[in-house]
């Protein structure tokens, strides 16, 4: 009767560290739903025209890149922690964004005569991309500032 | 196709998850992976779309190799991360030299790319 248990996946340690075909596994996992996602939400913009779905996909996987890195730092970048940086950080909002249409769309706009919008994608994009990625780091971090891991497991699961 | 093409942008992630680790080992000051990826990424998109306008009408190309592949492979998100922790860490110039360094080298190499295989 009495049979033996197999260990819960959800709680057995992962190996540590990752060996790397596993984790490049996770990436290629996230990175799929990643680029699913922007493949469903962006779209070639008309010739001379201000590439807006490419700059919000952009602006917003690095704000929420820097949120979800904010948020895995309080402790060290080892088991768990790091399964989920890497298939949901590197992964899926790695996937999720994309330098290289940015930048052959910051070229077509130059090459087709549209300069100041050529130039206004291109340094808007790195501008608000990186102040994104401060805010989610810098809020983030803020409203777990004073909150140790023990004072979440003492106040509950909320 | 867009099963393909979400594969494609997977494997393209990995990739740059692959070519960043095999960077960065031992360099700590001054993130180099992601440049190389993103330079690398944009040169490989200039070629392809080079390419397609002497091959029209390949459009799954692409979309599997531009879209998904590259477009997987390539990331805004960590280097605008990797410029905030720069700037953050008060390390001012070396955030502006990071993002503005990575724009020109990554349009450059788009432009080098397009050369290189346009009719």
């Amino acid at each position: 009767m009495a049979a033996v248990t197999p260990p819960d996946p959800r709680t057995r340690p992962l190996p540590d560290p990752l060996p790397l075909p596993v984790a490049a596994l996770l990436v290629a996992a996230g990175g799929t739903v990643g680029v699913l996602a922007r493949a469903l939400l962006t779209q070639p913009a008309a010739p001379g025209a201000w590439p807006w779905r490419t700059f919000a996909v952009n602006v917003l996987g690095s704000l929420l890149l820097g949120a979800l890195l904010a948020l895995l730092q309080r402790g060290p970048d080892v088991g768990r922690r790091r399964a989920v940086r890497l298939g949901v950080g590197t992964g899926v909002l790695g996937g999720f964004t994309t330098y290289s249409t940015f930048a052959l769309e910051v070229e077509q706009l130059v090459v087709t005569g549209h300069v100041v919008t050529g130039v206004a994608y291109a340094l808007g994009s790195v501008v608000l991309g990186v102040v994104a990625a401060g805010a989610g780091l810098l809020l983030v971090g803020r409203a777990l500032t004073g909150r140790s891991p023990r004072d979440d497991a003492a106040a509950g699961p909320s | 196709m867009i099963v393909a093409l979400a594969l494609a942008g997977g494997l393209g992630a990995a990739a740059r998850f692959v070519v960043d680790t095999g960077v960065s080992r031992g360099r700590a000051r001054m993130p180099l992976g992601t440049l190389v990826v993103n330079v690398t990424a944009c040169l490989l998109l200039g070629a392809l779309t080079g390419w397609l306008l002497a091959h029209p009408g390949h459009d799954g190309v692409r979309g599997v190799l531009g879209v998904g592949f590259l477009g997987g492979y390539s990331t805004f998100s960590t280097a605008s991360v990797e410029a905030a922790r720069l700037l953050l860490a008060g390390r001012g110039a070396a955030g502006v030299l990071h993002a503005v360094g990575m724009l020109l080298a990554c349009v450059a190499a788009a432009v080098a790319g397009l050369w290189l295989t346009s009719p």
